[in-house]
């Protein structure tokens, strides 16, 4: 058990430390790099809690999909990331304020416990290791109760597919294009013109 | 030990971290992204600790649903995010002000 509970602590250090460190780089790709670390920091403590399929979901669509989309518009776009920065300092007091009070709200149930005696917290057990494997778990919710709702969710990536190509698709006016169906449509008649040119005199 | 308030303040600690990303980099619009998707794994944190603790298995499916939605948000974002950059050449949030909000 000493085990467990180092463990969770080393991966919730590094995933708040590398949390930290991407708000507050200089550099945005060293940000995108610390929210990778965060994430696969977050997948540990999920493979902690007996959640291994969420776990390499994470993986794979946060730090394989997400993350490398974030590295690319950063590396595409060429700004001045150090006239963005301006400001940090100046919002750095009042942001630091407003951090304090959320935490201490958020903070408050570690005290709920001694609060009150119906809490939820004090109904919960430790994580059980099932016999029955998670992912089979999961799948057999998943396309039954929860059917709807992953067609929905399948619904929702569809469209916004759809959505960032249409936003990010420009036509460009002086581009020239093959049309294949006007080259289909020529025949040799409009196509060959002959004419009769008369020596010492161009058309 | 480690009981499940251990996680809901790990996740409580996230979230403040991304609430205070938004409101730091004022400008940035790029890390308010990053923000919102830390703010999201906060949220999967949560959803998943419960999940586990109650020994129920549906809060890990409205986790991957979570996940689902950040995944295209994070596509739309970063999409407007680049036709923006292209009709304006910059990304400061205080000049996204074209539609007089």
């Amino acid at each position: 058990m000493y085990l467990y509970s180092f463990t969770f602590y080393i991966f919730s250090l590094v995933a708040v430390l590398s949390a930290l460190m991407v708000i507050s780089a200089k550099n945005p790709v060293h940000s995108v790099l610390f929210l990778i670390l965060s994430f696969v920091n977050a997948s540990g403590l999920f493979i902690l809690l007996g959640a291994e399929f969420l776990a390499m979901i994470l993986v794979v669509v946060y730090v394989g999909a997400v993350a490398v989309l974030f590295l690319f518009v950063v590396m595409m776009l060429d700004i001045n990331f150090v006239k963005l920065r301006e400001g940090f300092l100046q919002y750095l007091p009042f942001g630091a304020l407003l951090g304090i009070v959320l935490i201490i709200e958020l903070g408050i149930l570690f005290l709920t416990k001694s609060f009150s005696e119906n809490s939820l917290t004090n109904f919960v057990q430790l994580p059980q290791i099932n016999d029955v494997e998670n992912t089979k778990l999961i799948g057999k919710v998943l396309y039954t109760d929860y059917f709807y709702l992953f067609q929905i969710s399948g619904l929702i990536l569809l469209v916004a597919m759809v959505g960032s190509i249409t936003l990010t698709l420009r036509d460009r006016g002086n581009v020239k294009r093959q049309n294949i169906s006007s080259q289909n449509f020529i025949d040799a008649n409009n196509a060959i013109e002959k004419k009769k040119v008369k020596l010492g005199e161009g058309i | 030990m480690i009981y499940l308030e251990h996680y809901l303040f790990l996740a409580a600690v996230i979230f403040t971290i991304g609430v205070l990303g938004i409101f730091l980099n004022k400008k940035n619009v790029i890390i308010i992204l990053m923000s919102i998707e830390l703010i999201l794994l906060s949220v999967n944190i949560n959803l998943i600790s419960f999940s586990v603790f109650l020994n129920d298995i549906s809060g890990q499916i409205f986790a991957m649903l979570t996940l689902t939605v950040a995944a295209a948000e994070a596509a739309i974002g970063l999409a407007i995010l680049v036709v923006f950059y292209r009709n304006l050449g910059s990304i400061e949030v205080n000049k996204i002000n074209k539609l007089k909000g």
